[in-house]
């Protein structure tokens, strides 16, 4: 019979793979490779800032949180310096912090704090970005305490009633893993017991991959809670206040709104040349503007 | 020839790539603590795939559970008992829904079947979410293999079986099926195979939380939807863990494919002796 040729023929297959993985596992060094280059056309809807003598290419990656925001930038500044290329790319905080830190890009993107852990890097605050609470709107649930936030999403409080809702469980909703969304969320609600082991978000918790399934859970759900970027926040889901201050972009900005991280562009060295001019650029005022009218908060 | 040779040099480079990838996983954690560890916390340094490994069996199981009995009755009627006419239009409706893209049906899953389970209880985002829209998924395959099969059966079998007074339906049962058992083995485990595999559908309306699904209502996460739902953002350790988790699903798939190797030939040997 044919199989058992075909089966003969698989463990001699076989054979050969282990000798080749015995080879290969001695190198598997791995280079960070950023994901979804995008490379991003110029526009001319953005006010155009006075240089216009640089060229050369610029590139960049990580969050993906900074990421529509990034090629914002890089397309107003390639519109005032047609000879400059901008290279933005996603890939996640981790690894703008990796491919700063090996010199891969010239820019990485941040959407958290830089921990003890993370190698040092020049950091350029580009905006703030708040984490909104958000629930279905029907909830009739309209603030909650950073502490009973902490416990709903640890698994602590079930159910609504007992932050003052309808006698309903509480279904908590959240993102994956490595998200910069979530490690902000972690760093900035959640954050360590008395032991200084960190509270960690349920198990039971359901998972979405990104800020787009995240709003269609709540949109769906009345018994739901979860988090999400004030840039993806709209209308068709409810931002909870934190210790009675409404999340706003504008409680965010002066200081009392308290879910707020940082989004932060790094290099290795202090900018120079076309990097430092872009850099530049995107503290100046037009480019704050910008940063604004994209939901996110202008650090001037 | 050619053809040939090249698909084997692209399975074998997936698979040079995958072990590459994924092998400093299975070093620096080991194959036990990856395989049978029970917490999966990339940020802690926790990686096992236990929940992730029962969650893919749990939804794949409970799929077929569904899909096959329907699966089997749908093609004894089509085969069968229904009208010409009622078989030429039922059968390309079930060929077209094998084409559907499972993102379709993930959505379908997720603005219809979560919903409705939702009202049952819990999140919606489930075990049974999944297991529903697996069913629909793997439901089409098995329908037209079995039903391939079950046609393909000598017609002096059921000539003869009729003469010998069988009614219909005895026909049916004694002596149809048994003759296409092979066929619709076949068609089981390609349908455990399309399940194993399913990742898009999956994510969208199992609620990935990785935990051992205590109920039908609970959330879970497989195999595949661990890989794309946290490949993103991963890099070190927690990347070359999500390959390790590739090669775990590559070992079940060869397993899968022996077994289906194994189904055949004792399908070929069997109608041979009769």
């Amino acid at each position: 019979m044919t199989f058992n040729k075909n089966i003969k023929l698989f463990s001699s297959i076989a054979a050969c793979l282990m000798v080749i993985m015995l080879i290969l596992t001695g190198c598997s060094g791995n280079a960070t490779t950023p994901t979804n280059p995008t490379t991003i056309a110029p526009t001319t809807s953005a006010t155009i800032p006075t240089t216009s003598a640089f060229s050369g290419t610029i590139t960049e990656s990580g969050s993906t949180t900074v990421q529509p925001l990034a090629e914002k930038l890089a397309g107003a500044f390639m519109t005032a310096n047609p000879k400059v290329k901008v290279t933005i790319q996603g890939g996640g905080t981790g690894v703008g912090i990796k491919a700063a830190n090996d010199g891969t890009v010239d820019i990485g993107a941040a959407s958290r704090e830089l921990t003890k852990d993370d190698p040092v890097l020049n950091k350029i605050l580009l905006a703030r970005d708040g984490i909104a609470i958000i629930v279905n709107p029907a909830n009739p649930v309209t603030g909650l305490t950073k502490t009973q936030v902490r416990d709903i999403f640890a698994g602590n409080i079930t159910n609504w009633k007992e932050v003052g809702g309808l006698d309903k469980e509480i279904h908590v909703a959240a993102r994956e893993e490595g998200s910069g969304t979530r490690t902000a969320f972690q760093d900035l609600v959640m954050g360590k017991d008395a032991n200084g082991n960190a509270i960690n978000i349920s198990k039971k918790a359901i998972l979405q991959s990104s800020s787009g399934a995240i709003m269609q859970v709540i949109k769906g759900d009345p018994q739901a809670i979860s988090f999400d970027s004030f840039g993806y926040v709209d209308t068709s889901v409810k931002a909870l206040s934190i210790d009675n201050i409404a999340a706003s972009a504008d409680n965010a900005k002066n200081g009392t709104y308290p879910v707020v991280r940082p989004l932060y562009f790094l290099t290795k060295n202090q900018p120079a040349g076309l990097v430092k001019a872009f850099t530049d650029y995107c503290q100046s005022a037009s480019a704050q503007q910008i940063i604004t009218q994209e939901g996110y908060i202008s650090v001037q | 020839m050619v053809c040939a040779s090249l698909s084997f040099i692209i399975l074998l480079a997936i698979i040079i790539f995958i072990l590459r990838e994924g092998l400093p996983a299975f070093s620096k954690i080991g194959i036990f603590q990856l395989l049978f560890g029970t917490e999966w916390s990339p940020t802690n340094n926790q990686y096992g795939l236990l929940p992730m490994i029962v969650g893919s069996l749990v939804v794949t199981c409970g799929s077929l559970l569904l899909a096959v009995p329907m699966g089997i009755a749908c093609a004894i009627l089509l085969a069968e008992v229904a009208p010409v006419r009622v078989r030429q239009m039922l059968r390309p409706a079930v060929e077209l829904l094998v084409g559907i893209p499972s993102v379709v049906f993930g959505l379908v899953g997720m603005l219809v079947i979560v919903p409705t389970i939702r009202q049952i209880g819990g999140t919606g985002y489930s075990v049974l979410a999944a297991c529903v829209v697996l069913m629909a998924m793997i439901l089409p395959t098995i329908i037209s293999i079995s039903d391939d099969s079950i046609r393909a059966v000598p017609r002096k079998y059921k000539e003869g079986s009729l003469a010998m007074g069988a009614t219909h339906w005895q026909t049916i049962w004694h002596v149809l099926i048994p003759a296409a058992r092979s066929g619709i083995g076949a068609a089981v485990v390609l349908g455990i195979g399309r399940a194993i595999g399913e990742t898009m559908a999956m994510i969208m309306v199992i609620g990935n939380a990785v935990i051992f699904p205590d109920s039908l209502l609970s959330p879970a996460r497989t195999l595949t939807g661990n890989i794309a739902v946290e490949i993103q953002y991963a890099s070190g350790t927690h990347a070359s863990a999500l390959f390790a988790t590739a090669v775990v699903l590559l070992a079940f798939i060869i397993i899968l494919n022996t077994i289906t190797m194994n189904i055949f030939k004792r399908g070929i040997s069997g109608t041979g002796n009769r």
